[in-house]
């Protein structure tokens, strides 16, 4: 699968991050897809819901509240998804995927972000380095959910 | 009675790529039902291996969340729409539980 994003649009997302550090941003990318090919049309910045710890509680629940934060998790409200979902398909757009950032901590996916994955989404990861956006990358899980894929990330000129 | 179920992206490869399926359903456990016995392969998204709502899977009916209503068994009037949004989570921290869930290539 190949993600198609323009300057823009990567310029966005490197700038939530850096925004956003020392906590996790999020995000959601919509488009079209066209059988492998996925052509983000909008990046749109959401909230991490775990800077409202009871409300992600309750949605979410996580194994250890103490130690697990919105500097080191990154939960996207439901209402917002549904909300961006309606507004998208108002427009004959999809939600192709979603970013969020990893504060000082490489463009890789960690084990709680491939156990939290849905097939097919992109998955964004832009490595923020002390406040500076570095490494961005994408990935894909596998449909059986076995193994996270890294996704071809196409630079519109 | 009749009611819409929106389809998101992920699910829709399981689901002959539809935007929504509609189904004659009481409440939205029938609902979920009426969509997997069409779809067969949307059941291993929806539900774990004991057969319960996975935790990773919201369902809204209009704009509420079931559960605050009375969860699967929330009643469904006529062209209610239910919508199942995936949960989109993740982060750094390490988990619990890494290493025996997922073959990864992870941090």
């Amino acid at each position: 699968m190949s993600l198609q994003l323009n300057k823009p649009q990567l310029d966005s997302i490197r700038q939530h991050g850096a925004r956003d550090y020392p906590s996790e941003c999020c995000g959601v990318l919509l488009g079209k897809a066209d059988g492998d090919a996925k052509q983000v049309t909008e990046v749109v910045p959401l909230k991490n819901l775990r800077h409202d710890p009871g409300r992600a509680q309750e949605l979410l629940p996580l194994d250890d509240p103490g130690r697990e934060t919105d500097k080191n998790r990154f939960l996207i409200d439901p209402l917002d998804q549904l909300r961006v979902e309606k507004g998208a398909r108002a427009r004959g757009l999809d939600v192709l995927g979603y970013y969020h950032s990893h504060p000082d901590h490489p463009a890789r996916p960690s084990h709680y972000d491939c156990e939290h994955a849905w097939p097919w989404y992109s998955y964004v990861i832009i490595a923020v380095e002390q406040g500076v956006p570095k490494d961005l990358t994408s990935w894909v899980l596998a449909e059986d959910r076995s193994a996270f894929g890294a996704e071809t990330i196409i630079k519109e000129s | 009675m009749p009611v819409k179920v929106i389809i998101p992206t992920p699910l829709r490869q399981y689901a002959e790529k539809k935007e929504w399926l509609e189904v004659e359903a009481r409440t939205v456990a029938e609902a979920l039902s009426a969509i997997t016995a069409q779809h067969g392969d949307l059941r291993k998204h929806l539900y774990n291996d004991e057969g319960k709502l996975r935790s990773f899977v919201n369902i809204y009916v209009g704009d509420e969340d079931i559960r605050f209503l009375q969860k699967e068994q929330t009643p469904l009037k006529e062209n209610d729409v239910i919508s199942i949004v995936p949960s989109i989570a993740g982060g750094t921290a390490p988990s619990r539980r890494a290493g025996q869930v997922l073959r990864c290539i992870c941090s």
